[in-house]
């Protein structure tokens, strides 16, 4: 369990993060979005340590992380970075994801058994004796998630995990995200990406200027069009669509592909059985 | 801490007397202060060199970053300090090489405080040096903050991933910024491929001479600073030529048997 309460942070005298509260629970898939700027990378530095309160307190697990290594807490949560280029230095990419195993302490055929299998589930086995540099930028991004998976933490951390990413990886992400929470592990995202939101259905966390602005499931958010502007981003497409449907009787808080479908079909059908 | 050294380096766009005024002045008084401090050994000289920088730093309203580039420094003057103690020198020359190395810091630091980029690539221009060095030398400037801040990342990443800097004796820990080095070497070379390629796309260097929007003025205040800086240098040459100064006891020094 991931505790947030009443954190501050404030850098160079610029209070970053204001009075946050939150409480994330085993098992959660948890969205943290908002604009530029509003914090999010801030507060998820937070979770496994790199930054400590300046006022407040996170807890992992009902540790404190004031009272904890980073090293020690990045087993139990693992933080996976925008930018893939920020990590990567090893000769294979087998090297670089064994890299955390071994920081870990864990015995050489461990290792090698985790390893391989990280590989084979994120599509990578071909490439483990690859170097990470020849790779393309969707690779990268891949051996940098298997770096951090490898050691199987309890909570996951993405930190925008769909840029740079074509439309087929992204659906596979999303795939390998949804499996990941499924298998029981807590996932948290930070991303923009509204449409990739409404895909995973994830709960929605909502910063905007360091506070939280909403909180709550990802349809009740992302379809309260005056909410999701003040947080600088749009709403999605089908959201906007079914929205501005609005006098026709369709309910905004569609955001589903198929639901909108299956409303418009209904519409359709029931306006034909009328004019015959 | 290497990352409060570079803090102490960054133009900050400040309101001030010091910010105000033209860049040659300034360079000139960074640059006498450093020639100074090649002069002389004596310590408190020195202590002088640094103490009087302190007036300048107040004006600047920039005390704090100062203190952070002298702390940053702090582990090179230890070094410094620790180098000339253990190879024979005295106690006092040891102390004076470092205060030395402190001065160089803090008079840099002040001048890269208070001038911004463009000022520094103006007055490279008006020294006539070749404008793509001038451009090179005022980019890296330029870059330091960048670099810094992604330096700050990748340590930031490589530690979520249970890397731990300060554990081990020195070759270990060593050792172990090789996760950080690696990919801040990598990125710097791709983002100076990248900035070569802007660079030409927007015809760098097409044509012969350059001419620049903003022309540098001195107002009679920098007049005078740039004045009174030379007087002070030729007193200090004087000084240092022709008039025995006193010194702290030279003689404390670790006994021969450790050298």
């Amino acid at each position: 369990m991931i505790e947030v309460k009443g954190l501050y942070f404030s850098y160079d005298g610029n209070e970053v993060l204001h009075n946050i509260n939150i409480t994330i629970h085993d098992g959660e898939f948890i969205a943290i979005m908002g604009e530029n700027g509003a914090g999010k990378t801030t507060l998820i530095k937070h979770f496994n340590g790199l930054l400590k309160p300046s006022k407040g307190e996170v807890l992992i697990d009902g540790v404190s992380t004031r009272e904890a290594t980073v090293a020690s807490l990045s087993r139990k949560v693992g933080l996976v970075f925008q930018n893939p280029d920020h990590q990567l230095f090893s000769e294979t990419v087998f090297q670089e994801v064994a890299f955390s195993m071994r920081n870990y302490g864990y015995p050489e055929e461990t290792i090698r058994r985790r390893v391989n299998f990280i590989l084979e589930t994120l599509d990578l086995r071909s490439y483990a004796e690859t170097s990470p540099f020849m790779l393309s930028g969707g690779e990268r991004k891949r051996v940098a998630l298997a770096s951090i998976l490898v050691s199987d933490p309890k909570h996951i951390v993405l930190d925008e995990p769909t840029i740079g990413q074509d439309h087929q990886q992204k659906e596979k992400l999303k795939n390998f995200i949804v499996q990941m929470n499924t298998q029981g592990r807590t996932v948290i995202i930070v991303t923009h990406d509204v449409e990739f939101v409404v895909e995973c259905r994830p709960k929605v966390i909502l910063l905007s200027k360091g506070s939280i602005l909403a909180e709550g499931s990802y349809d009740e958010i992302l379809s309260d069009e005056d909410l999701v502007r003040r947080a600088s981003l749009v709403p999605p497409q089908i959201g906007l669509l079914m929205s501005s449907l609005r006098d026709l009787g369709f309910n905004p808080a569609t955001l589903d592909v198929y639901q909108a479908k299956s409303a418009i079909e209904k519409r359709l059908l029931s306006n034909v059985s009328k004019t015959l | 801490m290497s990352l409060k050294l570079f803090e102490g380096f960054r133009f900050t766009g400040k309101r001030t007397p010091i910010h105000r005024m033209d860049p040659r002045p300034k360079l000139l008084i960074a640059s006498s202060i450093f020639l100074l401090s090649i002069l002389f050994t004596n310590i408190i000289v020195l202590l002088i060199l640094l103490i009087a920088q302190l007036p300048l730093i107040y004006l600047a309203k920039s005390l704090r970053r100062w203190s952070n580039s002298l702390r940053g420094g702090a582990v090179l003057a230890t070094l410094i300090f620790i180098m000339n103690f253990l190879t024979g020198s005295t106690l006092v020359f040891s102390l004076s090489m470092t205060l030395r190395f402190l001065v160089l810091i803090s008079a840099f630091s002040l001048f890269f405080l208070t001038t911004s980029p463009d000022d520094l690539g103006l007055v490279l221009e008006r020294l006539h040096l070749p404008y793509t060095l001038s451009f090179t030398f005022t980019t890296a400037v330029r870059l330091v903050p960048t670099v810094a801040l992604e330096a700050q990342t990748i340590v930031d990443a490589q530690r979520s991933r249970g890397l731990e800097l300060d554990r081990g004796n020195i070759i270990e820990r060593l050792r172990r910024h090789i996760p950080i080095l690696i990919p801040l070497i990598v990125s710097a070379i791709r983002r100076s491929t990248e900035l070569a390629e802007a660079l030409e796309s927007r015809a760098f260097g097409s044509c012969e001479n350059r001419e620049s929007l903003i022309t540098l003025s001195m107002k009679w205040t920098d007049y005078f600073v740039a004045i009174a800086t030379i007087i002070i240098l030729l007193v200090g040459i004087f000084v240092r030529l022709w008039i025995p100064l006193p010194s702290l006891d030279e003689s404390i020094r670790l006994p021969s048997i450790w050298v």
